[in-house]
């Protein structure tokens, strides 16, 4: 069987996803091995048409980023979405809860009006095409990453967990950020990134879109026992979940 | 001699972020030259708007994937000085640290994965893994080591949570630090090893000068070879250094007459920013093994190669890896002890200002009186470097126009590279003509 054709591409983002991939350091070099890579141009000089699996990292945040997504996704078998960027649209739907004349006059000032620095909405991969898998997080957890990688080369479906993260958050022991004064949304988005944050003290903020069928009720009452206002953890929920879709994988 | 060229190189590879060049040669004369920047805007400062002063740092880490410890820290500065927070000498140099540990991160990807390909010959890292095997794993490993040394601190090796306008959320135990101090110590024969396969090729780094001024940090007191803390200094600023909360002064964001682009200038119609600006305004404050490497290559103050940022992001790997090990000594002796952080909304406005791996970097936020972001204003290297970039193509096309096609563009490409652009920074975008 041939290797299969992997290239990976990147719109609106910090690249940070990319990032994490090249963080693989020695696994890349095994990985690499197993997969034949044809464009990243992150990392290589070299271009291709032809691919098997498209890598995404990034937003839509243009018309013309719209086109360029749809050819991919009529080139590739399989379409993954890589970090938050793409899965949710990430801290780039900040942009959206603003008028956006007003957003680009805040940036550009007098060169407000110039064409190229025209902007629409932002929207997650899954709003403009169809999305196969999504690797979630901001950036991405890389064995999970791996995990997803391999699962797909041996034709298996990945498992994504359907739980928070309050759940890897407990069984980890930590103590509970709220405790602390802390407007933590661990009850309320998905895990798979093993409470990461909340294990080095910070409040967990959304990277990882909500789980399915978050328990409002439950944030709602953690809220009251804290005696806080629904405005305060919208605010907090507004960094990475601004208009979020469902994010089922 | 070449009567027509047409280069367009769309999207520059083996950068972080999209940026074109276009040369245009008709008839031996140029027409058209150009550092384009196409990265789609993402307009940052606009969207912390209305965000808590405690949120700042979590949403602009985000401007960057490669800087992001940097980009946190210079908010966090800037949060903290507009709040009028103090921090402790144990969280500064824990923070030091931290920052320290992304320099090496971003340095040893740039100088292993992105421009050492250009110096085998070769399109990327990946054809280099066969041939020269034990030099790729030894950058591999010395990654990696950084990306370790940067999970411990910020929590994270990308977007660090570790980070709270004041202090820090959780510090290592004394026990890691041994540890990170011994992996240190244990990594300069790597390093060394690496410098070593960097100097035999270093004949295959193009020879090309122009006078420039470099930007950077300068700490006086006490004297520093600084990424840190300190002022905004030149090499035309006669030593002096300006506080940073009057960068704008340096900066001075302008619109360029034949592409209406905004750049930066100071003293001359552009400066450049990066390991070798702070080099040159600071290389006598290098550590033992920093100034041991600059000889190996024969890097000296003043030079203004543009092409050797490379190697000076080298030689600032042996100088973090020496400080650092030294300044985990300094916080081993005194005892770490976990501080109490709290901080309370207030208005007000304040700078931040850090060295990136890829040069000076400005934060600057306003707050009401419930701490939530008024306005906002950041200004990265890469910007900073795009006009040093396009002087640097004026003067050396003239000087290359009779190699061939392929080798001007290669040159050009180097260029960029060598400056290591991080172009999804760029949060003033370029205001660029595009022609195809």
């Amino acid at each position: 069987m041939s290797k299969p054709r992997i290239a990976i591409f990147d719109f609106a983002c910090c690249e940070g996803c990319q990032l994490q991939i090249v963080n693989l350091e020695e696994e890349l070099l095994d990985l690499i091995d197993a997969v034949d890579v044809v464009e990243w141009r992150e990392a290589m000089s070299e271009q291709s048409h032809e691919y098997d699996i498209a890598i995404i990292e990034g937003s839509i945040t243009r018309p013309e980023d719209e086109k360029r997504i749809e050819v991919i996704r009529s080139r590739a078998k399989i379409l993954i979405a890589l970090g938050a960027c793409a899965t949710i649209g990430g801290v780039n739907k900040l942009k959206n809860n603003f008028d956006l004349a007003d957003v680009k006059k805040c940036v550009y000032g007098k060169s407000a009006d110039m064409p190229h620095l025209d902007t629409a909405l932002t929207k997650a991969l899954d709003e403009v095409v169809k999305v196969d898998y999504k690797i979630h997080g901001c950036p991405i957890d890389r064995k999970e990453f791996t995990y997803i990688v391999r699962s797909l080369l041996m034709g298996k479906t990945p498992d994504i967990p359907l739980y928070p993260v309050c759940v890897e958050c407990k069984a980890k022991g930590n103590p509970c950020l709220w405790d602390e004064g802390q407007v933590c949304l661990g009850p309320i988005i998905r895990a798979g990134c093993g409470a990461r944050c909340p294990s080095f003290g910070f409040r967990c903020f959304g990277c990882r879109g909500y789980v399915d069928n978050p328990n409002v009720n439950a944030a709602k009452d953690i809220i009251e026992k804290y005696g806080l206002t629904t405005d305060v953890l919208k605010s907090k929920m507004l960094l990475f979940g601004s208009m979020q879709e469902p994010t089922n994988a | 001699m070449h009567k027509n060229m047409n280069i367009n190189v769309h999207h520059v590879t083996r950068v972080e972020g999209h940026g074109n060049i276009v040369v245009n040669v008709n008839s031996g004369k140029i027409e058209k030259l150009q550092w384009q920047v196409p990265e789609a805007p993402r307009f940052f400062e606009a969207m912390v708007r209305g965000r808590s002063y405690q949120d700042i740092q979590t949403i602009v880490s985000r401007i960057c994937g490669i800087c992001s410890i940097t980009h946190s820290l210079a908010s966090t500065k800037a949060v903290e000085s507009a709040l009028g927070l103090e921090v402790s000498e144990q969280d500064d140099k824990l923070r030091i640290l931290m920052h320290y540990s992304e320099q090496l991160q971003s340095h040893t990807l740039h100088v292993g994965y992105l421009a050492a390909p250009d110096f085998f010959g070769e399109p990327s890292v990946v054809p280099l893994v066969p041939k020269a095997t034990d030099a790729v794993k030894t950058i591999v490993k010395a990654h990696r080591i950084a990306n370790e040394w940067s999970d411990l601190l910020a929590g994270r090796t990308t977007h660090p949570v570790t980070l709270i306008p004041g202090g820090l959320t959780k510090i290592p135990t004394e026990q890691q630090l041994r540890q990170l101090q011994q992996t240190l110590k244990d990594a300069v024969p790597d390093l060394k090893a690496i410098a070593e396969v960097v100097l035999s090729v270093a004949g295959n780094i193009p020879q090309f000068e122009r006078d420039t001024e470099y930007v950077s940090l300068k700490q006086t007191d006490p004297p520093t070879y600084t990424f840190y803390h300190g002022g905004i200094t030149s090499n035309d600023n006669k030593g002096a250094a300006l506080p940073i909360e009057k960068w704008h002064d340096v900066a001075n964001e302008y619109v360029c007459e034949q592409s209406t682009a905004k750049w930066t200038k100071w003293h001359r119609d552009s400066y450049a920013v990066g390991a070798l600006a702070r080099f040159n305004n600071n290389a006598e404050l290098l550590s033992t093994m920093g100034k041991a490497a600059a000889d190996m290559f024969g890097l000296k103050k003043g030079c203004c190669n543009p092409y050797m940022n490379t190697v000076a992001q080298l030689v600032e790997c042996f100088h973090i890896v020496e400080v650092s090990i030294n300044l985990i000594d300094e916080l081993l002796t005194k005892g770490l002890k976990q501080e109490k952080v709290t901080s309370s909304p207030k208005a007000g406005r304040g700078s931040g200002c850090v060295e990136a791996p890829r040069g000076i970097l400005f934060h600057d936020y306003e707050f009401d009186k419930n701490g939530l972001c008024t306005a906002a204003d950041i200004c990265i290297p890469t910007n900073q470097n795009h006009a040093s970039i396009q002087k640097d193509f004026e003067k050396l096309v003239p000087e290359i126009i009779n190699e061939s096609e392929d080798s001007v563009r290669l040159k050009l490409e180097m260029l960029v590279r060598s400056y290591d652009p991080c172009i999804s920074c760029s949060t003033h975008m370029l205001d660029v003509k595009f022609v195809k």
